[in-house]
């Protein structure tokens, strides 16, 4: 891409400038990070008196400790989010790609009919109320784990990007299967999935994102605190110290003063408990993500 | 009359001969019709007085009582405004970093650093805004943060942004920019690996230095991108990152000062549930409005580059 001869002047400044810019805003992203995870083993009179630091003055395990005094409610809200993610992205990566893949059918008639279809919901919505009141109303929302998994299941952007994927697959394999006797959905199971490892794997990354890290549909249709996804739950410690104290004495009847709680270590423990598990799936699922992001980017 | 049933026989012939491509269809159909489409009939419940025990169809009409009532509120103007300037501070400094990081990065040379500070920058979208919280809590809290030990540090005054509206315009915006420039980033730098290497031989034979080689080359293979990033962008101006405002802003009176848009006020007027047809009401003005938005840009961008529109 470059020509790596001479370091000249202007190279070198603009790598200069630009190696300090990058750096900057590099740290910047992960300093927080680095400051969650080192305070969540901070001991929260350190916390206090010094705030939050590189290296705290004083170790202690007591956020953890206090997080799982009655682990009951965290493990519920892990099982959740676990079992969510798990379901609700399988689903989510196989509607978007089976629906994305009859519409990048050559041979399809009303391909350019659905698109649109699918395309207009982007531009035009009912809004929340009605959506709200259709999911409590009519589909029995309430509590159910169905309203932390359909909402997210299906996006037309993902559709779109699964789409325009499989258009770059030759048509030609699908074409010559069909003369051999193969059906669509034995195609599309045996011949196109194999050939989209990255595709999926992009699609896969942004589900068990958005199911991960949903709290909005918890908000809206959970009140049962053994339903609540694991995010909301964070939420819920983070805004109110009310909820830490529940969270501390659920169970025994022990009268807990706000005095006691360590209220910031036990805030950056929490923290720390839900992004782990999804903080690793990016090296796993790097090699993917670019080339299958980068090809369902055009435009089609 | 011949033309047609051999019309309809064609059409059935095709449907028999599609039909298991029809049957994979069916699953996607099914839940944009219920999840999309039904929700479009209720925009009636923005000209209904709606209460829950005689449902969406069975509530009285109001005309446009309800419309009438949020322009008597005086709110509407307020919303949209910061609906909107919001959104173009946060489309403006994205564009800038993103395009400016993935040209950066591009021409960098230390391949080992570039890949950690890409992945470094790649961690805020990981996150919710759930943990975004803690994060403005551990670098801009009141009692303990680090800007808190850095003013006093200095001997400044601390800052309370819990109870100061003020600086939140430019928390926002950073705090968007901050998430989301990592992952913005990676559809530019696909396209710059995208340019013919032969165009900067070619440059550097004649003599451009790397500035021209960035803003005569780079940039401009990159304009297409740009423009179709920034036209979806700009649809979607009146709507407004509920999960971000209601995290960051919530329900805190004082920052709603400054910070109060579009979604975070259809969701309390819904939560509070006294106010459902003005809420319904607020939502079909906001979809009307990102409609027109998204129509009339595509329009213009037709009208000059055919290329570059949507649709």
């Amino acid at each position: 891409m470059k020509c790596k001869k001479g370091l000249t002047n202007d190279v070198l400044i603009f790598n200069s400038v630009g190696f300090l810019l990058v750096l900057i805003f590099g740290l910047m992203c992960a300093i927080p990070f680095y400051l969650i995870f080192i305070s969540s083993f901070a001991s929260e009179g350190s916390l206090i008196r010094n705030g939050f630091r590189f290296i705290p003055d004083e170790f202690s395990l007591e956020g953890y400790q206090w997080v799982f005094r009655n682990p009951m409610r965290v493990l519920y809200a892990y099982r959740n989010t676990i079992c969510v993610t798990v379901v609700g992205t399988a689903c989510s990566i196989f509607l978007c790609t089976v629906t994305g893949y009859v519409l990048s059918r050559k041979d399809f008639p009303w391909r350019n009919g659905f698109s649109l279809f699918f395309f207009f919901t982007t531009l035009f919505n009912g809004g929340l109320v009605p959506w709200y009141i259709l999911c409590t109303r009519y589909l029995g929302f309430k509590n159910s784990y169905i309203a932390l998994i359909l909402p997210l299941m299906f996006s037309v952007w993902n559709m779109v990007i699964a789409k325009n994927y499989m258009k770059s697959i030759p048509f030609d394999i699908a074409e010559s299967a069909k003369v051999d006797g193969a059906n669509d959905l034995l195609i599309y199971f045996k011949l196109i999935l194999p050939l989209c490892k990255p595709l999926i794997a992009t699609l896969g990354l942004f589900s068990a994102l958005a199911y991960w890290n949903d709290w909005y549909n918890s908000m809206l249709f959970i009140t049962d605190s053994d339903k609540q996804s694991l995010q909301y739950f964070l939420h819920e410690m983070l805004s109110t110290v009310q909820a830490l104290k529940q969270l501390a004495s659920a169970g025994n009847q022990e009268a807990i003063t706000n005095a006691v709680i360590p209220q910031d270590s036990m805030r950056m423990a929490m923290t720390c408990v839900t992004i782990g598990p999804i903080i690793f799936l990016y090296p796993l699922i790097q090699k993917y993500f670019v080339k299958g992001l980068t090809i369902g980017a055009v435009k089609g | 009359m011949p033309i047609k049933t051999g019309r309809l026989r064609k059409f059935l012939y095709d449907v028999m001969k599609n039909k298991l491509l029809l049957l994979m269809l069916v699953p996607a159909v099914v839940y944009v019709v219920i999840f999309s489409y039904i929700p479009m009939s209720g925009i009636i419940m923005a000209f209904k007085k709606f209460n829950y025990t005689d449902g969406i169809f069975g509530s009285p009409w109001n005309g446009l009582d309800n419309f009438r009532f949020l322009y008597i509120s005086g709110k509407l103007w307020t919303l949209t405004r910061n609906t909107m300037l919001y959104n173009i501070a946060f489309i403006m400094v994205g564009l800038v970093l993103q395009v400016g990081f993935a040209v950066i990065i591009n021409e960098l040379r230390l391949r080992r650093f570039k890949r950690v500070m890409q992945s470094f920058m790649f961690l805020p979208y990981f996150i919710s805004w759930v943990v975004v919280v803690t994060v403005v809590r551990v670098v801009f809290g009141y009692e303990n943060g680090v800007l808190t030990q850095l003013l006093d540090a200095a001997g400044l005054a601390r800052l309370n942004i819990y109870v100061d509206p003020r600086p939140w315009p430019f928390l926002l915006v950073l705090m968007n920019a901050w998430k989301s420039t990592g992952y913005g980033m990676i559809v530019y730098l696909a396209a710059v690996s995208g340019i013919d290497p032969g165009m900067y031989e070619a440059a550097e034979i004649d003599g451009a230095n790397i500035w021209t080689r960035t803003f005569r080359i780079t940039i401009p293979s990159l304009l297409p991108t740009i423009i179709i990033m920034v036209l979806l962008a700009v649809g979607q101006i009146f709507r407004g990152d509920f999960g971000m405002f209601y995290q960051l802003i919530g329900n805190n009176g004082v920052l709603l000062e400054v910070g109060d848009i579009i979604d975070l006020y259809v969701y309390r007027s819904m939560a509070s549930s006294s106010n459902i047809g003005m809420a319904s009401a607020t939502g079909l003005y906001q979809s009307v409005l990102c409609f027109i938005t998204i129509t009339a840009t595509n329009w213009l961008v037709k009208r000059f580059e055919p290329d570059y529109s949507l649709f």
